[in-house]
């Protein structure tokens, strides 16, 4: 029976689980691409808080459509995680509280906000218990079609546009003021940036959930800066391991034997891939890995 | 008007709102320091982390006890400040993505243990990110005689410890928080100190998420300390009022929810959210609203001496005590404003269709003037700016001269002439 | 305008003025104040930034480049405002602006020295890393090409934002700090390549530290504390007297009007 399913994966011959790897994989792609730029600017937790933002944008969005419509859920959780950056960047320079506890800040009171509208839908009558929840752990399986076929186009049109402006994207992550001097407009470029995390997240939601959505954003992009101190070779390696990790999760929770009634989360599992891969890299990663690192000063102290 | 008082709580909800409150002022005080010490995260970070750390208490106890499931989180929790810290200096990674990297990471793990062990213990993921508080009368335990809930013990306990950590430390606390390094060389080891705040925060998280949830435990960690932080500049007042902010926003939390009908721990950490925009909005001194308005009476107050001192300079022309000053009509609303309040506070008043300076009006229309020259001729003493250059500077500076200020210019100085040969009118 | 005669007196005739600063105030939160720099810097010179920490050097650069807002006056750059030339602007930065975790290596860091060149879209191709390498070969860097950029001592560092700056093929040059945290050899080095620049008739600007070394490197100095104490020829500014204004303390009624400027955005700042 297993190995059965075990075939029938490997072939793909299941249109659902084709499906379903077709969003985890280019999700995890593109979310490691975006994540390196995000995380060199430091503002890999920012896309935390737009991640647990999103959940009352799910739920205005079902007030207002009345129904679990894939794209309109999506739109209002990019509406309400721009919110939240925005807000994030507002508190950081028009008050003395410092970034952190910006985040902080922004991640309790949006998501409270969702559990609380959530809550509210779930007890009015048509609100379906099953149609929010999915989105806060993730619910990958039960992707459709047309699901998966809106955020691998998402992704692919992110994709295009870190492609297009790798260059500036490079000069605003490595030394703004240089930038700025040259006339780039680094804060238009900031926000564009903001943009796309923004767009991967939510697109990342139905798969991996808001709660764990930061950690595609930020595990790749830190296991492969371990492994090289070039940026294209750096982006290019942390779009293959989200990728692969997204590839890999899906697979396990098909495949392994589910203990409970309701089957292994995918995003937990895709979650625990990467950080796999991270703790590998720590330890063999060629520029900063810790093996690596001890074995170069063991060559130094010889030669010595 | 007749209120409606059926959010008001009754009987056993008493129960809920003094866990909550319980919660929140226990996770306000130690999270003060959090904010302040910029490891706001660290807090949102643990209080997602000792998932694992609780799950795996549950695998290995193969019991719901309290205290290996104290033990795990514990563990977990300092794991994640360890972990953190040591990724950061050994791969050379930014705080935050480590943070990420860690947290994430464990709260995956924790999960997918929590689903393997889903069948033989009634502790789902949903239920640590909102708690359960509702549910917090039923548990009840015997202390004295009296029944009171399991959660309130507890919670009580945390808080006790808490306050006694932050009181009996506040110095050493106070000094790290600000100064780590002259801390360290004090003999207050800033490393130790921090383990110690992690345990107390890991520890507190611990027992507020089973009641409250962890996104409540996130909120009441930053919010009030950060709310607080815009209020006042004192640490001992800073803490004092996040704790009281974190209690008035679980009794506010409670009566939405109910009002609502939705999740408690949703709605507190709403009220917190609320709380700290009203003060990033309105605080007295860093509010964003309170600062506009202040710019708009300076502009309004700027103007309103500008028009003063273009008064004074037509009355030194002609220096008779009633004469009638001429006037261009106002050209801007600001011009127009500063007007009204000339003739409002009885500066000017009107003489045959002009104007007039009034004694009182005089006397300020020459502090400015005062001040004006005064800073020409400080500039022109202290710099060798050209004549045709020093106008436009004091223009600036000679709405923000204090008394006091000119009185030691003008000693600077010992001139009875602005470089333009006009005179500086004595005081 | 009389200010603008005096200052074509004291410069070669034929001259070129490369920057026109006009009254130029400059105010921000918790940062040094500039009070009224009114300067003319000569083209086709080296021309230094000299004064106090804290005197607003760096502040000035920074305005003069678009960076930091000024609070009243003007700036123009070869007679025009900041913004139409500065394809023709190269910038070294203070270190500190600079993530140096970054995972770029020299040859990539001074590539970026083409991005404003390249403009939108379009990468650098091969004649780009063609001016690169020759740059870095300028400073001397170039068996550092492959190294990744924070694994260089300071020194190293100064020289590769230097060739970055030249493969940007700017007229004008600003400089903060270059020489900060440089050895001996390497500061020779890197003048030796400003007075190359200088000779090709490019205006190189300096926030410069040193007073030993000002006579020696610069033409033309401009000495700042809060408020342009002088500016012109190095032969005939850089006086004892005038180094002594600049470096003889603050003036401290100016510090507290600064102050007072600054509190009227609080509360309780006094209103005279």
């Amino acid at each position: 029976m297993n190995d059965l399913d075990l075939l029938r994966l490997i072939t793909l011959q299941d249109s659902t689980t084709r499906t379903v790897l077709l969003g985890t994989g280019t999700l995890g792609l593109v979310s490691g691409v975006v994540g390196a730029f995000a995380m060199l600017r430091r503002r890999g937790l920012v896309a935390d808080a737009v991640a647990h933002a999103a959940l009352p944008g799910i739920c205005v969005a079902f007030l207002i459509v009345g129904s679990r419509q894939f794209g309109s859920l999506l739109l209002g959780a990019l509406v309400f995680g721009a919110l939240a950056a925005w807000a994030i960047t507002l508190i950081r320079g028009a008050t003395r509280v410092k970034e952190d506890a910006a985040i902080g800040i922004v991640i309790g009171a949006f998501f409270g906000l969702g559990i609380a509208m959530s809550g509210v839908i779930q007890r009015s009558p048509g609100g379906n218990k099953a149609g929010l929840d999915g989105f806060i752990f993730g619910k990958a399986a039960s992707m459709v079609r047309d699901d998966a076929l809106l955020i691998a186009g998402v992704c692919a049109g992110v994709l295009l546009i870190v492609v297009l402006l790798y260059k500036e994207l490079k000069l605003l992550c490595f030394d703004e003021d240089f930038g700025a001097s040259q006339g780039w407009p680094t804060l238009r470029l900031d926000l564009l940036l903001m943009l796309l995390v923004c767009v991967c997240t939510v697109a990342g939601l139905p798969a991996v959930g808001v709660v764990l959505m930061v950690a595609l954003l930020i595990i790749p992009p830190a296991a492969a800066r371990l492994w090289t101190n070039r940026l294209g070779p750096m982006v290019l390696l942390s779009g293959l391991i989200g990728g692969a990790s997204g590839l890999a999760g899906t697979a396990m929770s098909a495949v392994l034997p589910a203990p409970g009634t309701r089957g292994w989360p995918t995003g937990p599992l895709i979650v625990l891939c990467a950080a796999c891969v991270f703790v590998v890299s720590l330890l063999l990663g060629k520029a900063r890995g810790v093996i690596p690192g001890w074995l170069g000063r063991r060559r130094i102290e010889r030669t010595a | 008007m007749t209120f409606d008082l059926h959010i008001w709580p009754e009987g056993s909800e008493w129960w809920v709102v003094t866990a909550a409150a319980l919660a929140c002022a226990a996770c306000a005080v130690i999270g003060t320091f959090l904010v302040l010490r910029r490891l706001s995260l660290l807090g949102d970070a643990i209080s997602h982390a000792i998932l694992p750390g609780i799950a795996m208490a549950f695998i290995l106890s193969g019991s719901r006890d309290v205290w290996p499931m104290l033990l795990g989180a514990l563990a977990a929790g300092l794991a994640t400040a360890g972990l953190t810290a040591g990724i950061q200096r050994v791969a050379r990674l930014g705080s935050d993505a480590s943070l990420g990297v860690v947290f994430s990471s464990l709260f995956a793990f924790g999960v997918l243990l929590i689903t393997w062990v889903a069948d033989r213990v009634d502790l789902d993921p949903g239920c640590v990110l909102y708690g359960q508080i509702e549910f917090v009368p039923l548990d009840t335990t015997t202390v004295l005689g009296i029944d009171i809930p399991r959660a309130v013990l507890w919670l009580s306990m945390i808080l006790v410890a808490d306050l006694l950590f932050v009181i009996v430390l506040f110095k050493e606390l106070r000094l790290s928080s600000f100064d780590p390094a002259m801390s360290t060389a004090m003999g207050f080891g800033a490393g130790v100190i921090h383990y110690l705040l992690m345990t107390f925060v890991a520890a507190t998280c611990v027992a507020a998420f089973e009641s409250v949830g962890s996104i409540l435990v996130v909120a009441m960690l930053v919010a009030p300390g950060a709310t607080a932080h815009l209020l006042t500049d004192r640490l001992s007042s800073t803490l004092v009022l996040a704790a009281f902010l974190g209690v008035t926003a679980a009794f506010l939390g409670f009566l939405g929810a109910k009002w609502f009908d939705t999740s408690v721990a949703g709605v507190i950490s709403v009220a917190a959210g609320v709380q700290f925009l009203t003060a990033a909005l309105l605080a007295p001194r860093h509010g964003i609203v309170t600062r506009w308005v202040r710019r708009g009476l300076l502009a309004i107050r700027i103007a309103r001496e500008d028009e003063l001192a273009a008064l004074y300079r037509q009355h030194e022309a002609s220096p008779e005590p009633s004469a009638t000053l001429t006037v261009l009509p106002p050209s801007t609303l600001r011009q127009r404003l500063a007007r009204r309040l000339l003739r409002l506070d009885q500066s000017v008043r009107r003489i045959n269709g002009g104007l007039s300076l009034t004694p009182a009006g005089l006397e300020q229309g020459a502090a400015i003037v005062r001040a004006h020259r005064l800073w020409e001729t400080y500039l022109a003493q202290k710099t060798d700016l050209p004549l045709d250059h020093l106008h436009e500077a004091s223009h600036r500076v000679e709405h923000f001269v204090s008394a006091e200020l000119a009185k030691r210019l003008s000693k600077a100085v010992q001139a009875t002439q602005d470089p333009h040969g006009r005179p500086i009118p004595p005081v | 305008m009389s200010h603008a005669m005096v200052d074509a007196a004291t410069t070669p005739v034929g001259a070129r003025i490369a920057i026109e600063l006009h009254d130029v105030c400059v105010a921000y939160d918790r940062k040094p104040v500039l009070w009224d720099v009114d300067a003319s810097l000569p083209a086709g010179q080296l021309i230094a930034i000299v004064g106090p920490n804290g005197g607003g050097k760096s502040t000035l650069l920074k305005s003069i480049l678009g960076l930091v807002r000024i609070a009243s006056g003007s700036i123009s750059v070869f007679g025009k405002p900041v913004r139409d030339v500065r394809r023709l602007i190269g910038y070294v930065p203070q270190r500190e602006s600079v993530d140096w975790d970054f995972p770029v290596n020299v040859a990539d860091v001074v590539l970026m020295g083409r991005y404003g060149r390249l403009g939108w879209l379009r990468r650098p191709g091969r004649e780009d890393r063609r001016i690169a390498a020759e740059c870095l070969d300028m400073v001397g860097m170039t068996s550092f090409a492959s190294r990744q950029i924070g694994q260089l001592s300071g020194g190293q560092q100064q020289r590769v934002f230097l060739a970055r700056a030249l493969a940007q093929e700017s007229t004008l040059y600003l400089m903060d700090e270059p020489f900060a945290g440089v050895d001996a050899a390497t500061e020779a080095a890197m003048v030796e390549v400003l007075r190359t620049l200088r000779n090709a008739g490019k205006t190189v600007i300096v926030v410069h530290h040193d007073l030993q070394s000002v006579q020696a490197y610069f033409d033309h100095v401009l000495l700042l504390n809060q408020r342009q104490i002088a500016a012109g020829p190095v032969r005939e500014v850089f006086t004892s007297s005038n180094l002594q204004k600049t470096y003889g303390g603050r003036l401290t009624l100016m510090d507290e009007a600064a102050q007072a400027l600054r509190l009227s955005d609080q509360p309780h700042g006094r209103p005279r």
